[in-house]
């Protein structure tokens, strides 16, 4: 076991480095060291695959891939080598075993040596185009609920941010981390895989949680206050995890839903401080629901002022709750991106990089839904870029991460 | 950020410190006596800002009717030229007033949505013939379109004419239009098929223009100052858009270049930026 920290430490450190098991095309998967440093490891390993109920890290890198083989066997090898790699960078280790060898490119592209693990977790997710490739011949393994997302309303969806056979999602509390693992993992697959598009988010929008504070999103306000906790797991099981409706491979799964949500912040920015609380229906600073004073008040959605109500018809805060949506709640885990400067108007190219995690895609469709349709929000967000990924069980030690789709 | 948040902590100190004054010299019947009248005359010409902009609405809501009573003949009388050349004119009035016409509901959607705005086959109105004329190369079918499109803004005029709004309501209505050309104006996303978004970019400015002038004795009162820099802005914006003018409309915006809708993007950021903070500064005026 390389751990990128001891290589700083000592030198040669590779000839006694201990290889376990073997296999995959180019390492034999290592275990996790647990000691190391003590924090900042989440296992990769497990029921659930990391990055969906364990708490949401400060930085993101999500990338999806075209696959261009239909060969079954090449992508078992590519998730086989994946998971490999992915175990070894959660656990604070180098990628791969060839990192020494002075005439061979080391493995790992090393921008992560002497950095703590950080928390990585890679999370895997196969998009509904995999299962319409038929050298694969997995049609019979899909999901009857994995299909593309259906248009819905105020899409302005650009295809170049859009869809993928295969999602990485990578998240980390240090971005050179999370970055790291997606170069890798691309490197890994070259050949087999082309990526498609990526997303770096910068900072995260959501709680998952109760051990964490609820962060703020672009628009100062804050976000994911009544998303679910991942301690509350009567809601993880009833919401989030896959269970005895799906096929054998999903169970324990999720699917995740990726928006790139383009806030107008520059609009958004001039609107008085009293329209911003009524677009959202919370206050700016404290997260309070409006005329409230605590940000975890239960929203007060049949109050009324002046034959009006309290939270408007229209706010965001009344559109998403489960209440108005027949009591249908989503796993949110986004992050805040930005890319610079929209060339063609001189603003910022910023927003929120929206994922939720569902048990089933239509949660989030119908949500959206009406969101789309009704949200006062609309005058100031765009959703740019769309996917849905499935979003497999976790893996085992010597198996790999959609290891049961082939069985 | 920073700047921002430190003016709003500034402006958080200057009112604690204002608010001790107070307590400390109390409020003299002298004060009070002296403050009264003018907060009376500020009060008659926050209702002749409102007044006037409600003439502007209901000059707009009509000539809304009266422009688009020929459009939707010529797409009921199957006349492809004429109803693409009678396109524009009943979209100029509907731009400048498009905040108040949001306000109403169901009506907005179906005169105004985009396709992407609305579920499938809920898709009508006058971007449903625009789409029909521009890229179906078609007037057929439209015909029940057109002429629910003709009721549809006669009841959108008829409601908007009962709309009461506060000063600080029209000016909001001000910056909201010019948060329409950035949202979509500048994108070429609300005219995708006929590409006259320059058409509706101005009918936007000129309705926040409007609006506008019709608070401005209010802030000339309260603050001279922005006053004078929107008025600059303003004429600064119809400048910009000159160049791109041709006849009685203006070039596709397919021609545009993204250096030219950046420099029109721009202007529009710098003048809603100085009018966002219209409505906060005429406040005092109004409410007293």
């Amino acid at each position: 076991m390389i751990s990128r920290r001891r290589l700083l430490a000592s030198a040669g450190v590779g000839a006694a480095a201990v290889g376990l098991g073997g296999g995959g095309l180019l390492a034999g998967h290592r275990l996790a060291e647990a000691s190391e440093g003590g924090t900042g490891i989440v296992p990769f390993y497990g029921d659930h695959q990391a990055g969906i109920g364990t708490p949401a890290q400060d930085r993101l890198h999500f990338a999806t891939f075209d696959l261009l083989t239909e060969d079954p066997a090449e992508l078992r090898e590519l998730l086989r080598s994946w998971t490999v790699a992915a175990a070894e960078a959660s656990a604070g280790e180098m990628v791969g075993n060839v990192n020494e060898v002075p005439l061979a490119p080391p493995d790992d592209t090393g921008e992560t040596v002497g950095l703590l693990p950080s928390s990585l977790t890679v999370t895997f997710g196969f998009g509904p185009s995999l299962f319409e490739k038929p050298g694969l011949g997995l049609a019979g393994k899909r999901p009857a609920v994995l299909q593309q997302l259906p248009p819905l309303p105020a899409d302005e969806l650009d295809p170049a941010q859009s869809g993928g056979d295969l999602c990485v999602q990578a998240c980390a509390d240090d971005p050179q981390v999370a970055f790291h693992a997606v170069r890798n993992l691309a490197r890994i697959g070259r050949g087999l895989v082309a990526m498609r598009w990526s997303q770096l988010g910068f900072g995260r929008t959501s709680t998952t949680s109760r051990s964490q504070d609820t962060p703020r999103n672009l628009m100062g306000m804050k976000d994911g206050t009544a998303n679910i906790r991942a301690e509350d797991s009567e809601a993880m099981d009833r919401f989030v995890w896959v269970g005895r409706e799906g096929p054998a491979w999903m169970r324990g799964g999720s699917y995740l839903v990726a928006r790139r949500i383009r806030m107008l912040l520059e609009v958004w920015d001039r609107a008085p401080l009293q329209d911003q609380e009524r677009t959202i229906g919370r206050h700016k600073y404290s997260g309070a629901p409006l005329d409230g004073r605590d940000e975890f008040e239960p929203l007060p959605l049949e109050a009324e002022r002046n034959g009006h109500p309290l939270i408007p018809r229209d706010a965001h805060v009344r559109l998403a709750s489960a209440r108005e949506n027949g009591g249908a709640r989503i796993l949110r885990r986004g992050y805040s991106f930005t890319d610079g400067v929209d060339e063609s108007l001189g603003e910022l190219e910023a927003g929120l990089f929206f994922i939720s995690f569902q048990r089933d895609p239509e949660q989030f469709v119908a949500i959206q839904r009406r969101l789309g349709s009704m949200d006062a929000l609309n005058e100031y967000i765009k959703h740019v870029g769309s996917a849905l990924f499935a979003v497999p069980r976790g893996a085992q030690p010597g198996g790999y991460v959609g290891e049961a789709l082939f069985s | 950020m920073t700047p921002t948040r430190r003016r709003a902590a500034l402006s958080a100190v200057v009112a604690a410190l204002l608010a001790l004054f107070a307590a400390a010299c109390g409020s003299s019947d002298e004060e009070a006596a002296t403050a009264a009248p003018e907060s009376g005359q500020t009060s008659s010409k926050a209702e002749a800002a409102v007044a006037t902009y409600r003439d502007y609405l209901e000059e707009n809501a009509d000539l809304l009717v009266v422009e688009t009573k020929p459009f939707v003949a010529a797409v009921v009388a199957g006349n492809l030229a004429e109803a693409k050349s009678l396109y524009a004119p009943p979209r100029i009035p509907y731009e400048r007033i498009e905040p108040v016409a949001d306000t109403f509901g169901s009506l907005d959607p179906r005169i105004d949505a985009r396709e992407n705005d609305v579920a499938a086959g809920e898709f009508e109105g006058f971007h449903r013939i625009e789409k029909a004329l521009w890229e179906e190369g078609t007037t057929q079918g439209m015909a029940p379109v057109a002429e629910q499109l003709q009721k549809d803004v006669e009841a959108l005029a008829a409601k908007v004419k009962t709309v009461d709004p506060r000063a600080v309501d029209v000016a909001n209505g001000a910056v909201a239009l010019l948060g329409e050309v950035s949202a979509s104006k500048i994108t070429g996303e609300e005219e995708r098929y006929s590409h006259i978004d320059l058409v509706d970019f101005e009918a936007n400015v000129e309705g926040s223009e409007a609006a506008f002038e019709a608070v401005k004795p209010l802030l000339d009162e309260t603050d001279p100052e922005l006053s004078g820099e929107i008025e600059a802005h303003f004429k600064m914006v119809f400048a910009a858009l000159e160049p791109y003018r041709r006849g009685n409309g203006f070039v596709s915006y397919t021609e545009l270049t993204p250096a030219d809708t950046r420099r029109l993007a721009q202007a529009i950021d710098t003048l809603a930026e100085e009018l966002s903070q219209v409505p906060a500064a005429i406040a005092p005026a109004e409410e007293s």
